[in-house]
Formats: C-alpha cells, sequence, structure tokens
C-alpha cells in the first residue's frame, strides 16, 4: 500500500512499485482523463502533471510518485467550473475524436505555467511529443494560446488557476 | 416552393399511398442506388426503417430523444444530427437526447462510413422530424379545432393563433409515431434556419475536455476484469505448444483462455493482465507460415498477382487526337489507421445474453459476425456502440470486439475488458491497401487533353460485412471460420476504383480496374478508399499534362470542366490562396494545386498549397494550405471545417511519411518508432477553408473528401518547388533528396 | 577570463620568440576577391563528390543552425574560451564565401587562414582538414560554391582579450597545426589507408574522440583516448574503449553506416549526426573508416573477447533479481519494460549489460540519456525514449545511476553523481533546444519484432 496524492486529496493505492501511474489513476481511482496510447512513451496520450512538470504516466512507476503531487486533467476543473485550459479547448472546438487531448492540454498547463506567454515555436516545440492522427493541430495550437490569454486575465483575480497545489 | 402538407393521421395509419404534395429532394433520389422502386420510398435510411419512432421518441413529459444507427466517430455527428432534428422539430437543442448506434434501440444503418452518414441519417432524421412535427400539428389542429395552417411549432409545443398551447408531450398518443414515413416532406426553408448552419458547440466536447466519461475505455461496470490477447507473430502462424501453469499462478490472473490459436489472460487488474500477457507471449510456441511479398519490389509483386480487369469508363470521339504523349506510373504503400487509441471492447455474457460495448463502425454486423462465431442467434446479442479514439475506417474495433465476446463467454458472468496493445494494433489492424496506376494522356496541338487512359491494380478495399470469417478471434479459433471471399465494391462509390474514373471531360478516354483477389497482407477499408491514390493520380498527372502544355495547372483543369460547382471551388480555392497564373514561387518553396469531388458524387474539395523544401536535407514542409469545399447543405460549418482542416494534415502525414514495413514474415511497422506520424514540428504555418453552402442542396459527405486533394497538392508543390516529379508514396525526404541530386 | 589570459600570455611569448618563424606562420597575405562563380561553370560529378565530402566532414552540422539556413553558420560552438560562431560558408558574396577562389579556400582548410589572411580559429578543426587533398578539396569547393547563397552574418566570436586577437592563434599554429599532409603507410591496404586518409582529414574524428591539452590542442600521444562535446563524453576509441563488447570492422561499419549495433547500441547525441552523414556517402568510405578505426581499436585480449562474450550471454538470459535498493525499483518499473523486452536495438532498449554509457569512467552520457530520451526524428524511423528529467529529481536519478553502475558493469562506482546530474539537466536543455538534429535515422532493417 501507498499515499498517492492526486489533484490535493491523498489516495490508499494498493499497487506494485513497479506499476505505471496510467493504470493506477485509470483503475484504482477511476480517472478518465489520461489515455492508454501506446504504454511506450510515444504519443503524449498519457500525460499529468507531478510537482508542476508534465510527465508520462504510462512509464512513470509508482515508486516515483513517493511524496509528490500528481494533477490530472479532473483537478483543473470541471464542466461547470471549467479552467482556463479547458475553457479554451472548448471554445476553440479544439477536438475531433478527441482521444489525444487531454493530454494534450496537460502538457500546455505545464507549459503555461512556467511560459505564460510562449512563441507559437515554444508551444510546437513541447508539443512534439504529442500526437493526434485526426488531425486537429492547428486548433490546438490556437487553444493553447488562447488559454495563456484567459490565464493572463485570470491571473488579474485573486483565486490563480491551474497551480500546482 | 412550400406547399402544405396534410397528413390526415387515419390516412397515414391505413398506410394510405396517397401523393402528397411538396418540397422534395430530388437529390436524395438521385443517389439512391440499384434499381427505381415500384412504389416511392421514403429518403435516406428511411426507406430501410421507415417508422418515424425508429428515429423520434416523445415522451408525456416533453423528453425528446433521437435516435441514429450511425456512430459518433469525432466527426461531430452527434451535434449535427441533434442539429437537425431541433431544427426540423423545433425543439431547443439542448433538450434533445440522442442515442446513437445500438442494435437494441436504433435502426440499422449499416456501417458509419463511406461519408454516407449525412445522406442516410442525416436525411432520415431531418425527413422524420419533419414529418413527426407535422403528425403533430395535425393532431393539435384537432384537438383544438383550428386549421393546421394557423398553428406553429416552437420550443417543443404547437401554439395557435390565439395563444393556446399545447406541449408535444401532451399531444402524442402511444403509438402515434408508430407510422411509416411518407416518401417526401415539407422540410424548413434554409432561409429561415435557426440552429441548421449555424456553429453550435459539439456536445461531446465538454466531457472529453474534463475527464467525464466519454470512450469505451472508460467503460468500468461492476465486476469488471482485465483481459489481454497474445497474438500470434505473424499471418495464419500456429501455436504449437504453450505451457500456461506458471501464467495461470500469476498474481490477480483470473484465466488463461486458450481455444485453437487464440490465446489469452484474464486478470483481475489491468496491469496484472500486461505482465500475464507478456509471460504468456513468452512462454507460447508458434509455427510461422506466413509469406510477405518484398517490401522493396511491391508494385511489382502486386501486378504479379492475378487480376479480374474490368473496363470501367470507356469514352471516344475518333475526331480528336493527340500529338503529344505521356505516361506516369504512381504507387501507394500498404498504410496503416493508426488509431491514437488501440482498439477496446468490453462484453458480458449472462444467462444466455451477450452485450458488448465496442466502438466498431458497424453494430448491426458487428453483432451478426460474433453471433455466427459463436453460434448463437443474433437476437441474443446486444451491441452498444461507444466512442473510441478517431478509427478511420476498418481498424482493429470489430476485431477487439469478438475478442472481448470469445473471452466474455468463457467467463461467463463478468464484464471483461479486452484493451489492444500499440504493438498488436499496429500489426494487426487491416490496412489500406497498396495501390498501382499506370496512366497515359496525350494532348492535342490546341493544348487540351484528347485522350485519357488510367488503369489501377488493387485489392478490394473493405472485408466488410464479412461475417465472423473477416475477424480475427474467429480465425484462429480452433472451429475457425475462414476468411470470406474479397470483392470489389461496386461502382458508382468502388473500392480500389473510387474516383477512378475523371470528373473531367475528355474525348476519349478509358479506365479499367484491375481488381486483385489475393491479399498477402490484411487489408480493408480506410479512410477514403482507393479515392486518395486514384485522385493522387489524376491530379498529379494534370499537373504533368498541363507542364506539357505549358499551361497555368488550375486554368488546365478548368479548361477540361464544364461543371458548375467544381469549377466554383476551383475558382475559390485558388483565389483565395492568391493563385496568380505564370507564378514563380521563393527559391526554396513551391505552389500546388488539385481537386476532386469524392465519389464523383460526394462533397467537392480543391486544395491549393505552398511546400517548402530543404534542397541539402529533402525535408518537405506544408507552410500554408487554403482550402474549398462544396458540401450541399452545410449542417455544422465548425464540424466542416475541423474535418477539412484534419484531412488536410492527415493526408500530409500520409504522403510525406507513412508505410507500412514488413520482413518475409512479420510486420515490423508495430509502434510510433516505426511508423512515424506527423507531429507538431511538421504542422504548417496556416490552413484555411472556405465552405461553398449551398442551401437546399442534399447533404454531400465530406469526411473523405480532402485527403486526396492535398496529396496531390503537395505532390505538385514539390515538383514545382524542385522540378522533380516524383510518384511513389510516401513523398519521404529521402526520395526528395535523391531526385533532387539526380 | 584568468585562464585565456594565462593561455594568451603563454601563446603571446611563443609567438614574439618564434622570430622568423612567427613572422611565417602569424601574417598571410589576402587572396584577390573574384567574382561568385557561376553554378554551370561546376561540373556536376565533381559537385556530387563533393557532396559526398562535405558530409564526410560533416560540414553542415557546424555551418547550420537550427531553424536557419543550410551552411549559413552561426552555430555557437562553445570553448572552454568563449563561444566561436561558425561562419556562412554559402556562396554569398557579401555576408559568405562568394568570392572566394578555390585558392582561399585550399588554403583555409590547409592553413586555416581565411581570405583576407585573417587566423581562423581552431574550433574550424583543419588541424584535421590540412590533410584533406587538391583534388578533394577542389571538389568540396564545387560543392560549396553550388549551394543557396544566404545572406546572413554570423555572430561575432565572444573571447575574452587576447584571444580576441587573431594573431594569437599564429602562435597556437606554429606548436599544434603539422602541415605535412597525409602520409600513406604503404605497409598497410589500400582500404586502411583510405580510411587513415579520412579519418585523420575530413572526418576529424579525433577532434571529438581525442582528450586536448590546456591550449585547446588535441594530445597526439592520447590520439582517441576519449574527449567532449557539449556537456556528452566521446568515448575513447582505441584500446581503451570501455565497451563491454569489443568492436570490429564489421560492428563499425554497421554502427556508422546504419546508426545502431544490437551489440553496442544506438548512436545518439551528437553521434547521431555523424552517423546519418555516414549513411549518405558511397559504402566503401564507410568500410574504410570502420577498417582504420578497427585498427586503433585493436585487437581484443583474450581476456577482454572473453569478456564481451560473457556480457552477451548474459544479455540473452531473463534476470530475476528482486528490486531492494530505490534505484533497483525504479530500474525495475521505468527501465525493463523497454530494456528487458528481448527488442533489438535500435527500437528496443540495449541491454544495459552491453551499454558503453555504463561502462565508461564519465557518467555523463548516461545522465543525459536518461533525462532527456531520445527525440523523435521527423518523419523517419527512429528510435524514441522517454526522458525523465521532469519526473525524477537529481537524487533519484543519482540512486538509479549508481544502481544500473553496480548492477551491469564491473568498473569501481562514479564519484559526484548528483553533481553530475544537475551539470547534465542544466546543459541538457541547451543542446536539445539549439543542435539541428540529425536529418536521417538508423536505417530500418529488416526488423523481426514480435507484435
Amino acid at each position: 500500500m501507498m499515499t498517492l496524492k492526486v489533484n490535493g486529496k491523498d489516495h490508499q493505492v494498493d499497487a506494485d512499485a513497479d506499476t505505471p501511474l496510467l493504470y493506477v489513476l485509470r483503475d484504482d481511482l477511476k480517472l478518465n482523463a489520461a489515455k492508454f496510447g501506446c504504454g511506450l512513451g510515444q504519443c503524449g496520450s498519457c500525460t499529468v502533471i507531478v510537482d508542476g512538470k508534465a510527465v508520462l504516466s504510462c512509464v512513470t512507476p509508482m515508486v516515483l510518485l513517493e511524496g509528490k503531487q500528481v494533477t490530472t486533467l479532473e483537478g483543473l476543473g470541471s464542466n461547470s467550473a471549467p479552467a482556463p485550459i479547458q475553457r479554451a479547448f472548448m471554445e476553440e472546438q479544439a477536438a475531433q475524436c478527441g482521444y489525444c487531448i487531454a493530454g494534450m492540454m496537460m502538457r500546455a498547463q505545464a507549459l503555461l505555467q512556467r511560459t505564460p506567454k510562449p512563441t507559437d515555436e515554444q508551444i510546437r516545440g513541447e508539443l512534439v511529443l504529442h500526437l493526434c492522427r485526426c488531425g486537429t493541430h492547428m486548433r490546438i495550437i490556437r487553444a493553447v494560446k488562447r488559454a495563456a490569454r484567459l490565464m493572463d486575465t485570470a491571473a488579474l483575480t485573486p483565486a490563480s488557476e491551474g497551480s500546482a497545489r | 416552393m412550400n406547399a402544405p402538407v396534410i397528413l390526415d393521421r387515419r390516412r397515414v395509419l391505413a398506410g394510405g399511398g396517397a401523393l402528397i404534395v411538396s418540397f422534395s429532394l430530388t437529390g436524395a433520389f438521385a443517389q439512391d442506388q440499384g434499381a427505381p422502386p415500384t412504389a416511392p420510398k421514403p429518403p435516406g435510411s428511411l426507406a430501410t426503417s421507415p417508422y418515424l419512432d425508429s428515429w423520434i421518441r416523445i415522451d408525456a413529459d416533453n423528453t425528446v430523444t433521437v435516435f441514429t444507427g450511425k456512430a459518433e466517430l469525432g466527426q461531430g455527428f452527434k451535434t449535427a444530427f441533434q442539429q437537425i432534428a431541433a431544427e426540423e422539430l423545433d425543439v431547443a437543442f439542448d433538450s434533445l437526447k440522442l442515442v446513437t448506434a445500438d442494435t437494441k434501440l436504433t435502426a440499422n444503418e449499416g456501417y458509419t462510413a463511406g461519408s454516407n452518414s449525412m445522406h442516410n441519417s442525416g436525411v432520415a432524421i431531418q425527413n422524420a422530424a419533419a414529418q413527426v412535427r407535422a403528425l403533430l400539428v395535425a393532431e393539435a389542429a384537432k384537438r383544438l379545432d383550428v386549421t393546421a395552417d394557423s398553428l406553429r411549432t416552437e420550443n417543443g409545443s404547437v401554439i395557435a393563433q390565439d395563444g393556446r398551447r399545447m406541449s408535444y408531450g401532451d399531444l402524442v398518443a402511444s403509438d402515434m409515431l408508430h407510422v411509416q414515413a411518407q416518401p417526401t416532406s415539407r422540410l424548413k426553408d434554409p432561409a429561415t434556419f435557426k440552429v441548421m448552419g449555424q456553429p453550435i458547440p459539439r456536445v461531446d466536447i465538454p466531457a472529453k475536455v474534463t475527464g467525464g466519461m466519454a470512450y469505451v475505455q472508460d467503460l468500468r461496470p461492476p465486476g469488471m476484469v482485465h483481459a489481454r490477447v497474445v497474438r500470434p507473430p505473424s499471418y495464419g502462424a500456429k501455436l504449437t505448444d504453450c505451457d500456461t501453469d506458471a501464467v495461470e499462478k500469476m498474481r490477480g490472473v483470473v484465466k488463461v483462455v486458450r481455444d485453437g490459436n487464440f490465446l489469452a489472460v484474464v486478470a483481475d487488474k489491468e496491469f496484472q493482465a500486461v505482465k500475464a500477457m507478456q509471460a504468456l507471449a513468452a512462454a507460447a510456441r508458434w509455427q510461422e507460415i506466413a509469406r510477405l511479398p518484398k517490401q522493396n519490389d511491391l508494385p511489382a509483386a502486386l501486378m504479379a498477382l492475378p487480376a479480374r480487369d474490368t473496363t470501367i469508363f470507356q469514352h471516344s470521339d475518333t475526331s480528336v487526337r493527340g500529338s503529344k504523349t505521356i505516361e506516369a506510373t504512381y504507387t501507394r504503400p500498404y498504410q496503416a489507421h493508426g488509431s491514437i487509441g488501440p482498439s477496446c471492447a468490453v462484453s458480458q455474457f449472462i444467462d444466455g445474453a451477450m452485450t458488448v460495448w465496442s466502438h466498431t463502425q458497424g453494430v448491426y454486423p458487428d453483432r451478426a459476425a460474433i453471433a455466427e462465431m459463436l453460434r448463437i442467434p443474433p437476437a441474443s446479442i446486444r451491441l452498444i456502440h461507444v466512442e473510441g479514439s478517431g478509427c478511420y475506417g476498418h481498424n482493429g474495433a470489430d476485431d477487439a470486439a469478438a475478442d472481448a465476446a470469445l473471452i466474455a463467454r468463457a467467463l461467463a458472468g463478468r464484464p471483461v475488458r479486452v484493451q489492444w496493445m500499440r504493438e498488436q494494433e499496429h500489426a494487426w489492424e487491416p490496412f489500406g491497401p497498396a495501390m498501382v496506376t499506370k496512366l497515359k494522356g496525350s494532348l492535342d496541338d490546341g493544348g487540351r487533353i484528347a485522350d485519357w487512359h488510367f488503369e489501377v491494380w488493387s485489392n478490394t478495399h473493405s472485408m466488410r460485412p464479412g461475417g465472423a470469417g473477416a475477424m480475427l478471434a474467429a480465425q484462429h479459433m480452433a472451429e475457425s471460420i475462414k476468411p470470406p471471399e474479397p470483392k470489389p465494391l461496386p461502382l458508382p462509390e468502388g473500392g480500389g476504383d473510387r474516383n477512378a474514373i475523371p470528373i473531367y471531360k475528355f474525348p476519349n478516354a478509358r479506365v479499367v480496374h484491375h481488381f486483385i483477389p489475393d491479399m498477402p497482407v490484411r487489408i480493408s477499408a480506410m479512410r477514403a478508399l482507393g479515392a486518395y491514390h486514384n485522385v493522387f493520380s489524376i491530379e498529379s498527372f494534370m499537373d504533368e499534362l498541363a507542364l506539357l502544355a505549358g499551361a497555368d495547372p488550375v486554368e488546365f483543369r478548368l479548361k477540361h470542366l464544364d461543371d458548375a460547382r467544381s469549377r466554383d471551388v476551383i475558382e475559390k480555392a485558388a483565389q483565395e490562396f492568391g493563385w496568380r497564373k505564370g507564378q514563380q514561387a521563393p527559391s526554396d518553396r513551391g505552389f500546388g494545386f488539385a481537386f476532386a469531388r469524392y465519389k464523383n458524387l460526394a462533397a467537392y474539395c480543391a486544395v491549393a498549397s505552398e511546400v517548402e523544401v530543404n534542397r541539402e536535407t529533402g525535408r518537405a514542409r506544408l507552410v500554408r494550405a487554403v482550402a474549398a469545399v462544396d458540401s450541399g447543405q452545410v449542417v455544422s460549418p465548425d464540424g466542416l471545417t475541423n474535418q477539412i482542416e484534419g484531412a488536410i494534415i492527415q493526408s500530409t502525414s500520409w504522403t510525406l511519411y507513412e508505410a507500412v514495413t514488413f520482413d518475409d514474415t512479420r510486420i515490423t511497422s508495430i509502434d510510433w518508432q516505426t511508423y512515424p506520424i506527423l507531429r507538431f514540428d511538421a504542422v504548417p504555418d496556416r490552413i484555411d477553408v472556405h465552405i461553398i453552402n449551398r442551401p437546399g442542396q442534399p447533404f454531400l459527405g465530406s469526411g473523405e473528401t480532402g485527403q486526396g486533394p492535398a496529396a496531390a497538392s503537395l505532390a505538385n508543390a514539390i515538383a514545382n518547388a524542385t522540378g522533380k516529379r516524383l510518384r511513389n508514396l510516401p513523398l519521404t525526404r529521402k526520395r526528395i533528396k535523391d531526385a533532387i541530386d539526380a | 577570463m584568468r585562464k585565456s589570459g594565462i593561455i594568451g600570455g603563454v601563446l603571446a611569448v611563443l609567438l614574439l620568440g618564434g622570430g622568423g618563424a612567427f613572422f611565417a606562420i602569424a601574417w598571410h597575405p589576402a587572396i584577390a576577391a573574384i567574382d561568385p562563380p557561376p553554378r554551370q561553370s561546376f561540373d556536376a560529378s565533381l559537385v556530387k563528390r563533393g557532396r559526398e565530402l562535405a558530409a564526410l566532414g560533416n560540414c553542415a552540422n557546424c555551418h547550420t543552425v537550427r531553424g536557419g539556413k543550410n551552411f549559413a553558420g552561426d552555430l555557437a560552438v562553445p570553448t572552454p574560451f568563449g563561444p566561436v560562431y561558425s561562419s556562412n560558408i554559402t556562396p554569398d558574396a557579401a555576408t559568405g564565401i562568394g568570392r572566394w577562389s578555390e585558392e582561399a579556400f585550399r588554403r583555409a582548410m590547409r592553413s586555416g587562414v581565411d581570405r583576407e589572411g585573417r587566423h581562423l580559429y581552431p574550433t574550424f578543426p583543419y588541424d584535421h582538414f590540412t590533410n584533406v587533398s587538391d583534388e578533394d578539396d577542389r571538389a568540396l569547393y564545387a560543392f560549396l560554391m553550388t549551394r543557396e547563397p544566404i545572406h546572413s552574418q554570423a555572430r561575432e566570436n565572444q573571447l575574452a582579450f587576447p584571444l580576441n586577437q587573431r594573431v594569437v592563434v599564429a602562435g597556437w599554429k606554429l606548436l599544434f597545426l603539422h602541415r605535412d599532409g597525409f602520409q600513406a603507410d604503404l605497409a598497410r591496404s589500400v582500404e586502411w589507408n583510405r580510411g587513415a586518409y579520412l579519418v585523420e582529414g575530413l572526418a576529424h574524428c579525433g577532434a571529438c574522440h581525442t582528450p586536448r591539452n590546456a591550449l585547446g590542442a588535441e594530445r597526439s600521444t592520447a590520439s582517441f583516448a576519449g574527449g567532449d562535446v557539449d556537456n556528452w563524453h566521446a568515448y575513447p576509441i582505441n584500446t581503451q574503449s570501455p565497451a563491454p563488447v569489443p568492436w570490429d570492422a564489421d560492428a563499425l561499419y554497421a554502427y556508422l553506416r546504419e546508426g545502431f549495433h544490437p551489440d553496442h547500441g544506438t548512436a545518439r547525441g551528437p553521434m547521431a549526426e555523424v552517423a546519418s552523414n555516414l549513411s549518405a556517402v558511397p559504402a566503401s568510405d564507410v568500410h574504410a573508416i570502420a577498417s582504420y578505426m578497427a585498427d586503433v581499436f585493436g585487437k581484443p585480449s583474450p581476456v577482454r573477447k572473453l569478456q564481451g562474450e560473457t556480457a552477451l550471454a548474459q544479455a540473452k538470459l531473463a534476470t530475476a533479481t528482486p528490486p531492494d535498493s530505490q534505484g533497483a525499483k525504479i530500474y525495475a518499473g521505468a527501465c525493463a519494460g523497454c530494456h528487458e523486452s528481448g527488442r533489438p536495438p535500435p527500437y528496443g532498449g540495449i541491454h544495459l549489460g552491453l551499454s558503453t554509457a555504463i561502462n565508461a569512467n564519465d557518467p555523463r552520457n548516461l545522465a543525459n540519456i536518461m533525462l532527456s530520451g531520445v527525440r523523435s526524428i521527423e518523419g523517419e524511423r527512429s528510435p524514441i525514449m522517454p526522458g525523465f528529467a521532469a519526473v525524477m529529481n537529481d537524487r533519484e536519478v543519482a540512486a538509479l545511476l549508481a544502481y544500473l553502475r553496480s548492477r551491469f558493469s564491473a568498473q569501481p562506482a562514479w564519484n559526484d553523481l548528483e553533481k553530475t546530474v544537475a551539470e547534465a539537466r542544466r546543459t541538457q536543455t541547451a543542446y536539445i533546444q539549439n543542435s539541428a538534429g540529425p536529418a536521417n535515422a538508423p536505417a530500418d532493417p529488416a526488423q523481426r519484432d514480435k507484435p
């Protein structure tokens, strides 16, 4: 048994040290956003944030999560109270099948947390680890830029968004 | 134009054949396949599922549910269908519920494929909704004792001129909607559309961006166990030995399923199943028999196979003669769907009843196939579509459903989840077939095409519906079922010959389809089918002929086209791109143009591209693309734009990078290392999509219209940039470099 | 600053003390500028030969910066004395070498002097290129003069005084530039000699793989004994090679040509570009290089040979050591999945018992790879390894490195691992952001992998 802190809550998880975080999130904690795309660290669909940095959860064994904070897409916001990144993706309709999108959003969120005004090149450089087969790339880039603008205005209000707790 | 429709309820219930004067969809009739019926049939899928309550259900509390036999594949259909129903029914968009492909609940609409959904299901829903509304109005007229003309509908209610209102829920009596649809409906005037044609946010996106339940991969019924299949190493391999003892004793393992060459393991937890699968794979011994063609010589290998030759088009005008002739051969390798989420299915077998949740494109055919495989009546299986990741055709989804059903049967009672591994999806999915085209064309003295000769060699482009034999589980199990005989898809849709007949008008033309039944590599339908390569070939060759004629590529195409809508998209794309006759691209760049009408009867699409080619490395990059699309009456403009943008990017990836690789025995492109696709470092600077809306015109399928033109546009731009013509897909960096260096 | 002061001082003394010799070295006349020659004036087959030679010499990779145009220069080459920016070698008249005659080009290659007579810094490895024959210089010139001219001025070097005075390079040359040219060894085969000519000349392997002295010159008594580039360790490629399996000519050929070898691993980091280039030159040249280098590696002693065979045999066995230390647990969870899968390189992780990185004295390469992984190459079949920088802190990486060292090699433990990791973390970000990356990737052999 180990304690895993996800989205601000502690969970007691019965998983071996070599179990990839992705399976624990999806199967033990029943979280949907992080997806199995390859299990090989090649596609980015499994991306979550650990201690403020984007991480491929399919190749991250539980042993590396001792004492660290995991944030998934569910932890950023909800349908009724969406985070800027979620609003941005909805407003840009940045999805076709949508399977890759949660991973993209987490990578973008981590980027925006440390680089609030990223250039196009920086966005593309970050997202190069992620695959989208439907060809939604243009909208994804627009959505990340939109999120940057939304976070900019949000930062003016006291309740700042999206920081790893 | 809009004469009133009076549907007398008694006559409708009596199945009366009274003709109703109304606005009709002539387009829908024109696109019906097969012999004309003796009595006019209702349009779209209403022809096969004519009862209105197969499509629309209204409950007493005014809840409206719309049913479609089609599946949401990520194209935004749920939203589009909801828009159509909301518009024609006059109910608030948000109040509608939509149920998609479910053998227990929805009509049988075959496969969500071929860009037919709008034409089949969209039309059916549109007409059913219109007719339901008319029935409701007629009922209200009776009850309120007014004429139907004096009533209007709004927000789920019928409203009289004096303000009295009756909700749909109040009006609907028990079997009121259990009537067959009429052949024609009174549809709304497009000029009055409030919902259709408007940018409505997609209904499925909120869940997808907040971690809501959205995919078959998210299903977690209570008591669910996790299964993994151990697939053979190659086609036809036989499992000669497998010591399963050690695996059965592994932590969490519930069962090892071995049925002939079908091998799988089930465990309580998912990672336990993965580890058990790895151990099981290590313990399995296989006898491999596959003989795959020589990858380096694939076109020759294909053309050496026996083929059935059919001239599918011929036109002759001996008065016109060509004086200058050129020939070209174009080739395409096997290409993979490459769905981002490997296939998945959940199945449960309780008391003789099986439920399967799957992202199959066709719940009814898949149910029939699973029933055949398990030798149980189809009625005892319920197949429910739940979204998967984009499938782009026949990927591993049907096979995963069969795997889950087979395993669930061995574990009676417990829900079984089968998740394919990445390597399995890459190696075992049925690929888009390799193709060869040979073209010959000649110009007359006036620089017009006098003679056009086109031959295409290809396997079938669909192994569906294929019954059980089309599914791996059924092929591999002990009492195995043989794969069905491949059949060519009939024209006008076609398979390998899809879009082989040029839309241009040539005085002399001949098109031959060489249908190759032998399939050394597993293939089936992949988005656009033969149209991708055929349009690539035709549109590349048009440019080669234009070059020979010394003509501008856009002008040259217009010279051979009289169809107005084709001309419109071409002119629109060219204009928005800034295409100028005699233009000169900067030194490391090229401009290219291409056009096609998908299947010569679906949506029109023209693409103009600017490409940058690095002469030292051969690297080609799409800098910008401008597309024009005409898909008839537009339901969801943003959905359409999304589809065309996606088509251009997907096609760019296919065209520049993609080829399935294999050695003598096995598929070797088994993950993203060995089958690279486009990443963000190759995304263009911009893509602009210009929609030509045709209000009132039939819906034209648009999910597959961009791929062919995007490919040819790229090839033409690369030729323009480098002065070298490449004809063998994919147009890799190395091929471009070798062509430049030559 | 102080270091450069001392070095500058030493060089200055040498120069002044050299008298006439100094004068001969220090001053060169300008060679008259010419009009940029038209492309058609160069024979196509000569240009083709020049292209191959440029690949052998890896010109594009120093003279092209990420996001920049081919051969337009401006790559910051880090030296212990400050960055030196590569020059524009496109045939642009104003900012490139468009006005250079062939004689001027040859002089630059031979003596490290530009058209105007100024000394070039030996970051441009003319201590190797001096061995290139006239004929090959001619072909290279033809190739470069037929490239796309790009108007782009490379940045000014940032060297501290007095090293920013080019005349001090004359002193360096006096000591370290041997202009005898290549001498064939008639006792050796044609292929060996071809290899020697290429390695000591254009391919300039020693520029990375030979340690340098305080004045930044290769130590001639320690040829191929290991060096650095960009915080990567260029392994010793002589008898001191730390590879668990000894190299031979066949393995070297495959590695250089295809970019990987199942017994050794995949060429990544700065070596990726080299393999990428060598995949495009005549196979005979790569055979020649392999033949010469196999000789430099030396024939392995019987003990070494046995060690190699043992390593190979052990790599085939399934290991079942229960993870006890943190490093062991991390390995089991994050690495074994790919590195013990049985899938051979380049697409499967190499079995770590065969890893040179783990066996080498210097842990930097292993730290680099572990942090940054191996990136996909646009549109090419190539290995992808996830990087663990985001999810592992320095302590965890150090623990893993220590575990791998103890488990997979018989060498003594590394020291100061956390410091090494922190430094690697800092420098790798820069490397990934700035390097233009290899255009080719390992070729795809007919791999037999399980689905």
